[in-house]
Parts: C-alpha cells; sequence; structure tokens
C-alpha cells in the first residue's frame, strides 16, 4: 500500500473498516460539515471542479462536470449509483477500498446525494468478492444506526438511504448503462446513449453514476479544498490515484501515489521485476488499454495526459507488467477470447468481430496462422470500432492493435515457424508457479 | 418450493428497492436459492418467478445470463479459477492444469464422486493475489501455489 494518498493511507489492520475506527482518522467529518453549515449544493458541485477529479473507473470524466448535469430542480425520484463492479482484468482497487475503507465511499455517495438531490443510493458490487459485500452491508447497518443515513441525518433535513446491490459474474455490468439493467432485475445489456443517465437512468429516473474510487475522492476534496487536491497530481489530472500492480514483479499490489508519477517509480514500489527478468511490455490501464513496450512506459508519467500521449489509456490504473518470458501471441489470444465471452451479443459487430479476433489470434497462438491474418486482425478491429452500442467493442479492438503495432514480429515468428519465440518451459519459469504438473 | 429460509432472506433484499421495483431483487433471489440448493432448476426458477410476481422466462433469462448461476448441477464444491492474463502471469493457467490433474477432470467436469466441478472463470478482481480460486461462489482463495492447492482440496469433504 502506498503512503503517499489518503484512501488507504491510515486504513490498515483488520479494524480499519469499522465506523468506529474511520471516525478517528476523521471520517464523516464532511457531511458533518455540510449538513451543519447548510452548504449549497452548488458549492459542492463548485469544489470538485476546481479539484480536476476525473472519474476512475477508466474514462477519466470530470467528475464535477459530471454532477453538473443532473436537473436540480427535478421533482421525482432520483439516484446516485456506485461502480464496485471492478472486472476489468488488472483492476483490483475498487475491492481494496471497500475491504478496508468502505464508509469513504458510504460518505463520499451520501455528499453526492446531498449535492444532486437524490434521496436513494445503491452500490453495485463485483460478482466474486462476497465477502466484500457482506461487510459493505455491515458498515451501511454501522452507519443507520450512527444517524450517518437514513431519514433526517445526523438532525438535519436532508434523508438519504443507500443499499448494496450483489452481481453475479458479468463483465459488461460495469458498463454503466448494463449496470442500470442488471439493478432493475434484467440481463445486463447497455442502453442506447443517448438518452444519458442523468436525464434517464436507474428506473428511468435521472442517475449519477461514478466509481468507487471516484466517490472515496470527495470527502477529502471537501475537508481539504479542492485546490489542494488539484495540487496533489499535476494540471488537468488531479489528486493521488490508486495503481494495480499485477503480473511480473516482486510485489503486486495497490499503490497509492500522486498523479504524474514517473512508472519507474511505481515499478519500484511494486519491488521491481520478477527474479530480475527484463521488462517486456506494460498494459497501463487495464485490458482493454494498448500495450507499450518498455522503450516508451518507461518515459511516461501516470497521469491521463502522459499516457494517453504514448498511445494508450490511463485507464481504471490497472497496471499489467510483463517481462521478457511472456509470449505476446498467447497474452492477446486470453484477452480476445474474454472480449469474446463477455460480449453481451447485442450488436453484430462486437459479436461477430469479437469472435473472429479470438479465433483468428488462437490460429496464429497454434501455428496455424496465415501470412493474411494480421491485415485480416486488423480490417476486423476497424469493423468494430465506432460501430457498437458500448465501448466493450472498442475495448476488444484496442488490445489486438497495441499488440499488432508494438510486437508484429513475434506474430510473424509464430505463423512462419509455427511456434513460439519464448519455449514453454521458459513462460512457465516466468510465471512463478513452483511445482511443474 | 421455497423454503422459509429463503423467503425470509428474500423479503430482505426485496426491502431494498422501491415498492414496485420488486424484480431488482431477482438477482439476490436467485443466488440465495442457489446457496441452498445448490443449482437453478426450472422449478425453482418458476418458484423465484411467483414469489417476485414475475415471468418465469424473465427469470430465465437473468439466471442464464451472467456467469455465476448454475443451470446445472454441479459438485459439492465447485472450483472456479481465474486465468485471465494478469493472473496466468503468476501461475493461474498452471495452477488450474494443476488442478486437472490431481482431480482428473477439465473444465465444466464434475469428478466421478460428485465432490468436486471445476470451471474457469475470469478476472476477479483479485489479480494482485494470483492464483486466485472461488469456491462456491463464496469463498476466494489467494495466492494457491501448490501447497495451498492441496490444503484447499483436503478441507473440501
Ligand atoms: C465494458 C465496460 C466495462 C466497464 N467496467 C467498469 C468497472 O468495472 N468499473 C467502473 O467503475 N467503470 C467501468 N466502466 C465505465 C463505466 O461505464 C462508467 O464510465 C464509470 O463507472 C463512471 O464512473 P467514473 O466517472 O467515476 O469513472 C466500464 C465501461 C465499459 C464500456
Ligand atoms: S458493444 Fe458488445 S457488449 Fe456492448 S452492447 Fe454491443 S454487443 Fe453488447
Ligand atoms: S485476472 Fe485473475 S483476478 Fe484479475
Amino acid at each position: 500500500m502506498g503512503a503517499l494518498g489518503f484512501i488507504l493511507d491510515a486504513a490498515e489492520g483488520e479494524r480499519s473498516w469499522r465506523l468506529a475506527e474511520y471516525v478517528k482518522r476523521g471520517g464523516y467529518a464532511a457531511l458533518k460539515k455540510i449538513v451543519s453549515e447548510n452548504i449549497p449544493p452548488e458549492n459542492i458541485v463548485a469544489e470538485l471542479k476546481k479539484s480536476s477529479l476525473r472519474g476512475r473507473g477508466g474514462a477519466g470524466f470530470p467528475t464535477g462536470l459530471k454532477w453538473s448535469f443532473m436537473p436540480r430542480q427535478f421533482p421525482g425520484a432520483k439516484y446516485v449509483v456506485c461502480n464496485s463492479d471492478e472486472g476489468e482484468p488488472g483492476t483490483f482497487k475498487d475491492r481494496d477500498i471497500l475491504r478496508w475503507n468502505p464508509h469513504m465511499v458510504i460518505e463520499g455517495m451520501i455528499i453526492a446525494g446531498y449535492a444532486m438531490g437524490c434521496a436513494r443510493g445503491y452500490n453495485y458490487i463485483h460478482g466474486e468478492i462476497w465477502d466484500i459485500y457482506k461487510r459493505f452491508e455491515e458498515a451501511l447497518e454501522e452507519a443507520r444506526a450512527a444517524k450517518l443515513l437514513g431519514d433526517n441525518i445526523l438532525g438535519s433535513a436532508f434523508s438519504f438511504e443507500l443499499q448494496a446491490h450483489h452481481g453475479y459474474g458479468a463483465y459488461i455490468c460495469g458498463e454503466e448503462t448494463a449496470l442500470l439493467e442488471s439493478i432493475e432485475g434484467k440481463k445486463g445489456q447497455p442502453r442506447f446513449k443517448p438518452p444519458f443517465p442523468a436525464s434517464f437512468g436507474l428506473y428511468g429516473k435521472p442517475t449519477t453514476i461514478n466509481n468507487t474510487e471516484t466517490f472515496a475522492s470527495v470527502p477529502w476534496i471537501i475537508n481539504q479544498g479542492g485546490e489542494k487536491f488539484l495540487e496533489l497530481g499535476k494540471p488537468n489530472n488531479g489528486g493521488t490515484k490508486l495503481f494495480s500492480v499485477s503480473g511480473h514483479v516482486n510485489r503486486p499490489g495497490n499503490f497509492e501515489v500522486p498523479m504524474g508519477t514517473p512508472f519507474p517509480e511505481l515499478l519500484a514500489l511494486a519491488g521491481g521485476m520478477r527474479g530480475g527478468r527484463k521488462l517486456k511490455g506494460v498494459i497501463p490501464g487495464g485490458s482493454s488499454a494498448p500495450v507499450l513496450p518498455e522503450e516508451i512506459i518507461m518515459e511516461c508519467t501516470l497521469d491521463y495526459d502522459s499516457i494517453a500521449k504514448a498511445g494508450s489509456m490511463l485507464g481504471s490504473g490497472a497496471v499489467i507488467v510483463m517481462d521478457e518470458t511472456t509470449c505476446m501471441v498467447k497474452a492477446l489470444e486470453r484477452l480476445s477470447y474474454f472480449y469474446f465471452e463477455e460480449s453481451c451479443g447485442q450488436c453484430t459487430p462486437c459479436r461477430e468481430g469479437t469472435g473472429w479476433l479470438y479465433r483468428v489470434v488462437h490460429r496464429i497462438e497454434h501455428g496455424q496462422g496465415r501470412p493474411e491474418d494480421l491485415d485480416l486482425l486488423n480490417s476486423v478491429t476497424e469493423n468494430i470500432m465506432g460501430r457498437t452500442i458500448c465501448a466493450l467493442g472498442d475495448a476488444a479492438a484496442m488490445p489486438v492493435r497495441g499488440f499488432l503495432k508494438h510486437y508484429k514480429a513475434e506474430f510473424e515468428y509464430h505463423i512462419q515457424n509455427k511456434k513460439c519465440l519464448v519455449p514453454e518451459d521458459v513462460q512457465r519459469a516466468g510465471s512463478g508457479f513452483f511445482k511443474v504438473a | 418450493m421455497l423454503s422459509q429460509e429463503s423467503q425470509k432472506q428474500i423479503d430482505r433484499e426485496v426491502a431494498k428497492y422501491p415498492a414496485e421495483q420488486k424484480q431488482s431483487a431477482v438477482m439476490a433471489a436467485l443466488a440465495i436459492v442457489q446457496m441452498e440448493r445448490g443449482w437453478l432448476s426450472n422449478e425453482i426458477i418458476e418458484a423465484v418467478a411467483n414469489h417476485l410476481g414475475m415471468a418465469p422466462m424473465a427469470v430465465y433469462e437473468v439466471a442464464s445470463f451472467y456467469n455465476m448461476y448454475d443451470l446445472a448441477p454441479v459438485g459439492k464444491y465447485k472450483i472456479t479459477v481465474c486465468t485471465n492474463l494478469p493472473c496466468a502471469l503468476s501461475g493461474g493457467v498452471h495452477a488450474a492444469d494443476y488442478l486437472k490433474q490431481k482431480l482428473g477432470i477439465g473444465f465444466n467436469e464434475t469428478t466421478a464422486d460428485g465432490r468436486f466441478t471445476l470451471k474457469e472463470g475470469e478476472c476477479m478482481g483479485a489479480c494482485g493475489d494470483a492464483p486466485v480460486m472461488l469456491v462456491n461462489n463464496v469463498r476466494m482463495c489467494s495466492f494457491m501455489q501448490p501447497e495451498q492447492i492441496d490444503r484447499l482440496l483436503g478441507e473440501c469433504q
């Protein structure tokens, strides 16, 4: 865990998630200040805008701006929804936030309810993390008992109810409109946009959806001010950010560092390369972000702008590190299989295209590739991108392009020699799984 | 068809949503009955539909869309191994191979004694703890090297 941020920083140890511990760390001070001083909702939104906080779920959309889209005068129900469906391969930060600091998310969501005039909220929690879901429910109980949730919060006129919704294994439900469908008790299939959730969201009512880490950043911004948050990071990239580092490093885990931290520093925090081996490439923002080879990523700083300039995306902050023992064709094959499996099947370019991508990469990996396959892959990606209802189509296409752009020779080698550049036993040794089955 | 305990749990879930949105509890209801019975038969899906005032087909659609529901019987212990890339880089696929060899079954198969079913899983949001596996949808096991896998199998009696 990084000691530079504020989300996981003080929250360590088995009891850190409890309400009493959170309050000891200064928790719920922001909410208390807001309700006791009757702070006008627009001031909260203005503070967020000043902070330059950008959504931590992947797209990096400015949070203050998103909140300002909610129709303040709308008379009926409005909703705040938290996206804890974390399923983008490589991403495991929201699980740790909910494990060690659930009240920070709860406080952020209550403040969001206050700022946007919503009386109800839901936190959609990834299916595979049952214990975290149960813990979140317990944290909600604590908050209710302390009058931080429910009617007349802390004796004020403001009321807000919050519930947890447990997913059950569908990556696509991380897409915000699929997530809403899922809460409504349906298959998680994304909706056409527009209308956007701010006008037609949960149960057809205005709704704002943010990522877990986004909500967790809100109390700090209220306490310390938007300007201070911005100063933690760099212009246009406010704050600290959690990076989930996985793959071929000595110490995989979450590290909370200021936006704009040079990549080599993060790599060092993660204990450096496993076994001192050579870095081959890094997927910097979750599995849909294009891979970057060593010479490019080592020059990057970790913020939306620097990674975008290098031709990839900061995304969810999931940093997948691959060393020289990695077969890049096999790596892409596994990712392509994932998108093919998880496509909801509504749009033809995505449903058919993800199947094509997987089958072609699969045959290259298995020694049956044809020389024209690389052009075929490129043309399939062209036929997917920008032609689908949701961004999963693009998410499936972008890694293919990234791998082909930077590791084309390796794909060609597979096609010509019908085998891998990296011998199987070297790959196995790289994975660190000790007993050979 | 639904046990009293299941009904009680389902009604607690229903209360989380606006009164006219009972259907929102369908995912939780299916999870609850699956936890009790091991898998989701057509009869139990219909019972859930009746309880929530939904069309059975609508409940079936949900049950078949989400990966963690089982529409056919599974072993007493369903072990789902994450083999997605981040885990694979740290032994996820090798851990799955090891399990296959020890249990003598492949993915989506059940041991002859009905004790184990093996499934291939997608990212569980725990990639830093690879290899990871999930037992019966609720128990996540981290850093599963051969020794830990042996111990887990021993515990699953
Ligand atoms: C296929 C797909 C999967 C997504 N998965 C997630 C996810 O697991 N968690 C998340 O917060 N956002 C995810 N998103 C992004 C959400 O749609 C949405 O933009 C985000 O939750 C908004 O929150 P933010 O503005 O705080 O980032 C996904 C998007 C797509 C297209
Ligand atoms: S792009 Fe793919 S996942 Fe998204 S709505 Fe279309 S078919 Fe479904
Ligand atoms: S890739 Fe296995 S848990 Fe994320």
